[in-house]
């Protein structure tokens, strides 16, 4: 289980930095998305997958699974939106400033 | 701590509220509260001297870091206390001065004044400290701080010019000679100066002795503007008088012939050092009276004359190192006059150099030029700034009865000592030295006499002058007077100051001979019909000749072609790296964000992948996984397929749907794998993100379609592909290699340790709750960007100026 989803991981991480390297700042900003989404998933393989029960204590329970993942993921998810969210509001200006949502256009005077 | 300590900080720690007390007293010129600190200093200073002449040294350590052998520790030794007595008395009379020349209207005196205090602590700080890495971090400091005073009218292209140049040379200077510390430390162990010291004789057989030494030369030259590095002095006069004759005369470029001296101990009698230090020296005396003579602008002149005086001092110190070689004996005790002289001249050139930049000073203030051209006949209309002038040139030139002659007729007597030197191949070149030296002399009377005869005699000229010349108010001329008694109460007790701090002066330079008998020679004015004197008789006339005739021989100076000299050469190196590092910086800086990707993840890949194939750390051992059940093998290739999807799509809404997809396969993957806190917010954070993308897509053009060519699309697949590798790799090596125990059972006690049965959550709140806060204060700053972002519009107008 654990090698297949850390295969997953390749891929997404794969599509994330192809989706990167575009030109499209859409692209570039779901690229960013997806990167979360594999950090995530590779985050919960680290702890061991399906050990033991849900953390939380309980009186008939010998085993929890790894609490720590869990803890780190929840705060990652939540920085990641408000970076996302952060990001599409910028794609949003960027296009209203100055009329393109293209990086190549974006580059800058060549006398910068 | 010990009071020195205090000495070094009290100038910079003043100088951080000289803006107060200007911002608190604004009536009041601020060369006033500064005068206090030099003053006080220049007390405590004088109160050592018998302490210090009796042969006790002060010394303290305060640590630092330790474990990088760093110690704030000071030694006020003979040596150190006769620069601390230049600094803090210069000083003094320079912060007079300055407070009569520095109009308070029209200067920004609260810069001025904690520049120079800042220079003044940094300043103390070189000549007090023990410790290599602290001199050197004095030693840069006083390098920002004549950067910062030579740019003090930093409005003038040429200030800003001067103290540019100034600083790279002596800035570059300082790197070298940080190495050569760090040599230092690597052969001693130590970084202890006295240590080193103590331990010389085990030193000189290190192969890194010899490139040591060169290099913290190197340090030396550039701020004591020795050539062919003295290009930036003379350029650094345009700097405010009161700068000049204090940091660029009197203290900061005598900090190279203070490293001289302190390294003697150690490198004296080693024939590189002699050579390098007597050789540049005596180079940089004729080279720098040379060049004096044709100058036009006083101050330019004093500059020179500054490069010649600090290279007469330098070879002094080069000449009387060979005392050293082969131990203290009664034969070379010959040689260390040469050391007592280099010590007696450092005094007087500080007091006639100093009363000479005052004296021009005083000239440019009320005339308003310095051009040698357009004044004469100040002699009427200015007596007393006369009087100075005629004083401190005349000691310059080695005239009686003032102080220079007699450091003057000594300076030939070393000189001609070092004639009969057997070591060092002195037997084939030794004449040069008496030679030069009195070439040099010839032309330093020469120019001494231009500053008295060219302003002060000859025909006066209104027209040519900006404003009527007066007499300077009292004031200016107090410290002028103060140094120009000084030169002449040197010529008639210099055996006082001999004793007081000349002697414990040469007992640290020469450790090895403390206190041997005929160390200090005796000073006397009359030594009866020797050489020497046959010598200054013939500079005299010589000298006289060669003002008269200037006008004659002055083509000599044209034989070199202006666009070869060292000067030119700097502005081109400068100009060429200027447009070299443009040029390849560009090549890089593209602007376009795939390219900067490019290189992060290009050196990503090389490093950490290349580090997991040279450390053979690739372990893939699947043994302990758990087996895949039939339901979790379809979302796997569910999300597989969906994000593979995501790069073939052509409509971003699909794309966006896809990566919906995506989140929710998650948030089942976290509710099979334990965890129904992560997979709530997952739900929820996944609709809102996609929500937020449509939202966007609003206000967007439908994307284009990327470059299709394979140039373009080559590399973005290896690199892309490369990345998902790696991380395979690496992730499974991790679990592979299993080197530590899971920390995560400490967290199962959370009900006891903080109260909470469900675990993740007593994580986020309790035992990592600072973590969590900090979370929610980037949640907030977000919104707060996304609230600018979308609501900020820029007042009318600027919005353009922001793109031009």
């Amino acid at each position: 289980m654990e090698t297949i989803i850390t295969l997953l991981v390749g891929i997404l991480v794969s599509v994330a930095t192809y989706l990167l390297l575009s030109k499209n700042l859409i692209r570039v900003v779901l690229g960013t998305a997806i990167l979360s989404h594999a950090v995530h998933l590779l985050l919960m393989t680290m702890g061991g997958l399906k050990i033991g029960s849900v953390p939380i204590l309980g009186d008939q329970v010998e085993t929890y699974t790894d609490a720590l993942p869990q803890a780190l993921i929840l705060t990652a998810i939540v920085i990641s939106f408000a970076v996302t969210a952060f990001f599409l509001v910028l794609v949003y200006r960027t296009y209203q400033s100055t009329g393109t949502d293209n990086l190549y256009e974006l580059k800058g005077s060549k006398d910068e | 701590m010990t009071f020195i300590h205090f000495f070094i900080l009290i100038p910079i720690l003043t100088a951080f509220f000289i803006p107060l007390i200007g911002k608190l007293a604004p009536k009041l010129h601020l060369g006033w509260p500064a005068l206090f600190v030099p003053v006080i200093l220049f007390g405590f200073f004088t109160a050592q001297i018998p302490a210090i002449s009796a042969g006790e040294t002060i010394s303290g350590s305060v640590v630092w870091m330790q474990a990088l052998d760093l110690y704030f520790s000071v030694y006020l030794d003979g040596l150190s206390l006769i620069f601390t007595l230049l600094i803090t008395g210069i000083g003094s009379l320079v912060v007079l001065y300055s407070t009569f020349y520095l109009s308070k209207e029209r200067e920004s005196l609260s810069h001025f004044y904690a520049y120079l205090l800042l220079f003044m602590g940094a300043m103390l700080g070189v000549v007090l400290s023990d410790n290599l890495m602290v001199l050197y971090l004095f030693w840069e400091l006083t390098s920002i701080s004549s950067f910062l005073l030579i740019a003090f009218w930093f409005r003038r292209k040429k200030s800003r010019y001067g103290a540019q140049k100034s600083f790279l040379i002596t800035v570059s200077g300082g790197i070298s000679m940080l190495v050569g510390f760090i040599m230092l430390q690597v052969m001693s162990g130590t970084n202890s100066i006295q240590e080193i010291i103590a331990m010389r004789d085990s030193l000189q057989e290190h192969e890194l002795f010899v490139p040591a030494l060169i290099l913290i030369l190197l340090g030396a030259f550039t701020k004591s503007a020795q050539f062919p590095f003295h290009i930036w002095l003379p350029d650094a006069m345009e700097a405010p008088t009161p700068v000049s004759a204090y940091l660029h005369s009197a203290t900061m470029v005598k900090a190279g012939l203070f490293l001289v001296a302190r390294f003697t101990p150690v490198f004296g009698g080693e024939a590189t050092w002699f050579w390098l230090v007597s050789g540049v020296g005596i180079f940089t005396m004729f080279w720098g009276s040379f060049s004096a003579v044709k100058q036009k602008d006083l101050k330019a002149l004093l500059a020179y004359s500054t490069i010649s005086q600090l290279g007469l001092i330098m070879s002094l110190f080069g000449l009387g190192s060979a005392a050293l070689q082969g131990g203290a004996s009664t034969e070379s005790i010959i040689y260390t006059k040469a050391i007592f002289v280099a010590l007696f001249h450092l005094v007087n050139h500080s007091t006639f150099k100093g009363a000479l930049f005052m004296v021009v000073g005083i000239v440019d203030h009320e005339v308003g030029t310095r051009d040698i051209r357009k004044l004469g006949g100040l002699i009427s209309l200015m007596p007393v700034t006369f009087t100075l002038a005629v004083i401190s040139s005349f000691s310059m030139a080695g005239l009686p009865p003032f102080n220079g002659f007699l450091s003057k007729e000594m300076f030939f007597t070393a000189a001609l000592n070092a004639n009969n030197l057997t070591i060092f191949s002195m037997e084939t070149w030794g004449l040069l030295f008496p030679i030069i030296a009195w070439v040099g002399s010839i032309f330093t009377f020469a120019y001494s006499m231009i500053i008295v005869f060219r302003t002060f005699l000859g025909p006066y000229r209104r027209e040519r002058l900006e404003k009527t010349p007066h007499e300077a108010p009292i004031g200016m001329l107090i410290s002028p007077i103060i140094l120009c008694v000084l030169i002449i109460l040197l010529f008639f007790m210099p055996n006082q100051l001999s004793h007081y701090l000349l002697s414990p002066a040469m007992n640290s330079i020469l450790p090895t001979y403390q206190n041997t008998e005929g160390l200090i020679p005796k000073i006397s004015a009359w030594h009866g019909f020797n050489l020497e004197l046959f010598m200054t008789a013939g500079v005299v006339v010589f000298g006289a000749f060669l003002m008269k005739t200037f006008r004659f021989w002055n083509f000599v100076y044209d034989l070199f072609p202006e666009h070869r000299s060292i000067d030119r050469g700097y502005q081109w190196v400068l100009a060429k790296s200027e447009s070299g590092s443009k040029r390849a910086t560009d090549l890089y800086m593209t602007g376009f964000l795939r390219h900067y990707l490019y290189y992060i993840y290009g050196f990503l890949l090389l490093l950490v992948g290349g580090t997991l194939w040279l450390t053979g750390s690739i372990v893939i051992d699947p043994s302990d996984d758990v087996p895949v059940s039939l339901y979790e093998g379809i979302i796997v290739a569910v999300m597989a397929a969906a994000a593979i999807g995501i790069l073939f799509t052509k409509s971003r809404l699909t794309a966006t749907l896809l990566n919906g997809v995506l989140g929710y396969s998650i948030a089942v993957f976290f509710v099979l794998f334990r965890a129904p806190d992560l997979a709530l917010t997952q739900l929820v954070v996944e609709t809102v993100t996609t929500v937020l993308f449509l939202l966007c897509f609003y206000h967007l053009p439908e994307w284009s379609k990327e470059e299709r060519s394979v140039k373009v699309r080559l590399p973005k697949m290896i690199i892309s592909i490369g990345m998902g590798a790696l991380t395979v790799l690496l992730a499974l090596s991790v679990q592979g290699n299993k080197m530590f125990e899971s920390i995560s059972s400490y967290f199962e006690d959370s009900y006891e340790l903080a109260g909470g049965r469900n675990i993740v959550n007593a994580i986020l709140g309790d035992f990592r709750a600072f973590d969590t806060m900090l979370e929610v204060v980037v949640l907030f700053i977000a919104g707060i960007g996304v609230y600018t972002l979308i609501k900020l519009k820029a007042p009318k107008g600027e919005d353009d100026i922001e793109r031009e």
